[in-house]
């Protein structure tokens, strides 16, 4: 515990709190901090869109190729973020294999945009989602899903009001670690999406920088992430893990 | 203790060169550097710039098969970080710096000993794709909003650097990202993601074939210098002075040009 | 017979191969030990399972015949678990709710004839509670109004009342069995317990090793059990052995003395309370006496149930008294005796 919680500590021990005003008003504070909540729950959107059939998929169907899925699934919480980004370059870059095409077809390029930014953070988040989903999906009693079909629900229906809401806080949570990984992202957002104040520098960017020509500022900077993502992660557990009273 | 006086005698030497003062007794009487017939033992520890890593890894194992008996560790990062960790006490012997200024961060804590020298001089170049498909020619395409390019961030040195060109072409960049470093900028331009950067011409010459270097005049508004000095805790001050030498003699800056780098003109 | 069923499953080791029919408005217990296939039978009538062979039709309705397979979903059925198996994160009306809701009945309808089938099984006002908030018999009376509420042709119980403690079960035994009485399709329900199978069923089929073994009326089955597994359930000792007038020469050694004519294979039937057990050979020399070593002895209520080894195995209830007055300890040496007017025999 000391462990996790001295770092932090040393962080509000070293703060120069007189800077923290005028730091806090930098219109590029605002801007980095405001670009990591949207891209964070962006990246959290597209994340449930995606992970969680995916993490269906693997708690429940019989597919053969569901091990060597699962394990894909799993390679960007391994992969050095840095390559995570070098890897979505050769497939979505200018040069990538379909990043080439949308740029000869549409004249369009995602490196060094925000939906870039929402990419990166989508790939090395939504495994944290996929995990906590599949591992609910496998606490859960499928033979819900039986009583559900005896009463007229197909797979679909089925899926959406029993299985889901079944599931729910295990969706929740999973989301919520996704969100909070995604807004802590630094190494593929930096490759791929590169830094631009106001459509790619998020918080953890601009701290980064920060760090090599102002450290105080740096710090600052941290402690507005850290502050941003304690509340909403304590004011999420209130309203969402907390009260569900679904046994799984 | 034992040799004391050979060591004194070398330290003694040192200081009619350029980064050497007064050796401090204390250096003298724990160092396991003895300086018979010219052998230089015990272990060096020098603090460079990552951008350094080649050149003077090559040198390190120059003097290492000069002298059998001498040890050389390396400590390659970024010019700042070294800073930090030598104000914070880290042992070194010898601090190579990208800049003057983390230079200034040392002698100003009164950690060096001596005053630095200027080793080696590094300027901006243009880093394209092979082929250069944009046909970038010079530093007024970075003007150009619709190529994608990249400069390093204003708070890291080449990002600095560029800051400085600019100004003096009087140049509205419109870059689509502003990196971390230049192994950053220098990787996007390895992809073919961006159709050019601005990096140093080390990094450049380092890339190898994969990126294509183009020189522009603006490029000595922003000369960088590479200071160099002995540090005033050293435990083998006639190793350090060894290394320095040896970095400013002929072979030292045969070396440095080779990769990019080029001798100091003032 | 609305209900046609040959099924045929392959689970591992064992075969489940069992043909079924059931008329509207007719109970079918389907008993058997743990292991025997008959959950595997519920879930195929259920379409929740692919047989592997057979047949499954309702009316002129086929369900399963080869290639085809009608998932369960499309089934026009209703099915209570034997852990009820509400959905935890809805309230009572809404479980009740959800097959109407699922087969396109508005939300507002709906939950009103959920609330009539909830006063119809006595949870009136609990329509508000979540399935935690109920006791095991209301979840399980909920779970047989949820499996009703859409008028189903074929109601399956999968042992709906061995999760309940025993007086719950009494209760909710009684309810079920008035609610089966009204029910007018097919109803199939599977237990391992006789008590529930004889007064719930009006037919039963007792399935072992995945074959049926027995079939007919409850009554019929407990008088005359055609297997161990049958006759232990009912509490009767079961001998095979081959008539010759009025005596029967076991199987396995030994013969009984019967009251009615006997030719060829049948099975003797002994009802414990029948057997009389004495520390010496009983004077007026009874026909059927056999010597036997008390194996293990259970109370049993006011009665000691007994196992007897010997030439002919029994099961004898003596009164708690009269097994304390004989002193018996298991491995005791004792005589069995029974009337011949007291011993069923019947063909096997």
């Amino acid at each position: 515990m000391a462990f996790l919680v001295l770092p932090l500590l040393g962080l509000l021990v070293r703060a120069p709190w007189s800077e923290l005003w005028p730091q806090l008003t930098q219109p590029q504070v605002g801007q980095a901090l405001r670009l990591s909540l949207v891209s964070a729950t962006l990246a959290t959107l597209v994340s449930l869109v995606l992970g969680v059939p995916i993490a269906w998929v693997l708690a429940r169907s019989t597919l053969r190729g569901r091990s060597v899925l699962r394990a894909l699934v799993t390679v960007p919480l391994v992969l050095p973020p840095v390559v995570g980004g070098v890897a979505l370059f050769l497939v979505l870059g200018r040069q990538g294999i379909l990043g080439r095409w949308l740029y000869e077809t549409f004249d369009y390029t995602i490196p060094f945009t925000t939906t870039a930014v929402v990419i990166a953070e989508t790939f090395v988040a939504m495994p944290f989602l996929v995990i906590s989903v599949e591992g609910a999906l496998r606490a859960a009693d499928a033979r819900f899903e039986d009583a559900a079909a005896t009463l007229g629900a197909d797979r679909w229906t089925t899926f959406r009001r029993v299985t889901l809401p079944l599931v729910a806080p295990g969706v929740a949570a999973g989301a919520v670690l996704c969100w909070a990984r995604a807004l802590g992202e630094f190494g593929a957002t930096i490759t791929f999406a590169g830094n631009f104040p106001g459509t790619t520098q998020t918080m953890p960017l601009a701290v980064y920088l920060a760090l090599q020509s102002n450290p105080e500022g740096a710090i600052v900077l941290s402690l507005v992430l850290l502050a941003v993502s304690l509340a909403t992660l304590l004011l999420l557990r209130d309203r969402w893990l907390g009260r569900s009273g679904v046994p799984t | 203790m034992r040799r004391a006086l050979p060591a004194l005698a070398v330290a003694g030497l040192l200081s009619l060169t350029a980064c050497g003062g007064s050796a401090s007794p204390d250096a003298a009487g724990t160092s396991s550097s003895s300086g018979s017939g010219g052998e230089l033992t015990g272990t060096l520890t020098v603090f460079a710039a990552a951008s350094l890593t080649d050149v003077f890894t090559g040198l390190g194992d120059q003097l290492m098969a000069e002298n059998p008996d001498l040890d050389i560790t390396f400590n390659f990062a970024g010019s700042s970080a070294l800073a930090t960790q030598i104000t914070q006490g880290a042992p070194a012997d010898v601090f190579a710096s990208a800049n003057q200024t983390q230079m200034g961060v040392v002698t100003g804590a009164g950690l060096a000993e001596g005053d630095p020298t200027v080793f080696t001089e590094n300027v901006l170049e243009i880093a394209v794709p092979p082929d250069n498909p944009a046909d970038v020619t010079g530093l007024s395409d970075f003007a150009d909003a619709d190529l994608t390019l990249a400069v390093c961030a204003p708070d890291v040195p080449c990002g600095a650097a560029a800051e400085q060109v600019f100004e003096a072409a009087g140049i509205t960049a419109q870059p689509d990202t502003l990196e971390e470093d230049v192994r950053a900028a220098l990787t996007k331009v390895e992809l073919g993601e961006v159709d050019a950067a601005l990096v140093y011409a080390s990094d450049v010459q380092a890339a190898g074939d994969q990126v294509e270097g183009i020189g522009f005049p603006e490029a000595e508004d922003a000369v960088n210098e590479y200071p160099i000095c002995t540090l005033a805790g050293s435990q083998n001050p006639g190793a350090a002075r060894a290394f320095l030498d040896l970095v400013e003699s002929e072979a030292g800056q045969r070396a440095l040009t080779d990769a990019g780098f080029r001798s100091p003109t003032s | 017979m609305s209900l046609r069923a040959h099924v045929v499953v392959r689970r591992g080791a064992l075969l489940v191969d069992v043909d079924l029919a059931v008329a509207d408005g007719e109970v079918l217990a389907v008993l058997g030990p743990n292991g025997a296939g008959k959950s595997t039978v519920l879930r195929v009538l259920a379409g929740l399972l692919v047989p592997d062979g057979g047949r499954v039709a309702v009316g002129d309705d086929v369900w399963d015949d080869g290639d085809r397979h009608l998932p369960a979903h499309r089934r026009p059925l209703g099915m209570v678990f034997q852990d009820h198996l509400l959905f935890p994160h809805l309230s009572t009306t809404d479980n009740v709710a959800f097959g109407l809701r699922t087969r396109g009945v508005r939300r507002a309808e709906a939950r009103s004839t959920a609330e009539g089938w909830l006063r119809r099984v006595g949870l009136e006002g609990f329509g508000d509670r979540r399935p935690t908030q109920l006791s095991g018999g209301q979840a399980q009376r909920a779970a047989l109004a949820r499996a009703l509420v859409g008028e189903p042709r074929l109601l399956l119980l999968d042992e709906p009342l061995s999760a309940l403690d025993a007086r719950t079960r009494l209760t909710v035994r009684a309810e079920l069995r008035r609610h089966l009485a009204e029910f007018a399709g097919c109803a199939v329900l599977v237990s391992h317990d006789p008590v529930d199978a004889m007064a719930l069923a009006d037919r039963v089929l007792v399935v072992e090793d995945g074959r049926v073994v027995q079939e007919g009326t409850p009554a019929e089955v407990a008088r005359m059990p055609r297997t161990d597994y049958v006759a232990r359930l009912v509490g009767l000792s079961l001998l095979p052995g081959v008539g010759r007038g009025r005596s029967v020469e076991l199987d396995g050694g030994g013969a009984v003395a019967v009251a009615e004519e006997a030719q060829g294979p049948v099975f003797v039937a002994v009802r414990p309370g029948t057997v009389s057990l004495y520390l010496s050979r009983p004077d007026g020399s009874p026909r059927n006496v056999w010597p036997a070593t008390l194996v293990a002895a259970t109370p049993h209520g006011s009665t000691v149930r007994c196992d007897l080894d010997g030439e002919v195995p029994l099961t004898a209830d003596v009164t708690a008294t009269a097994f304390a007055e004989l002193g018996l300890q298991p491995g005791a040496r004792v005589w069995a005796s029974v009337k011949a007017s007291e011993v069923a025999v019947y063909p096997r």
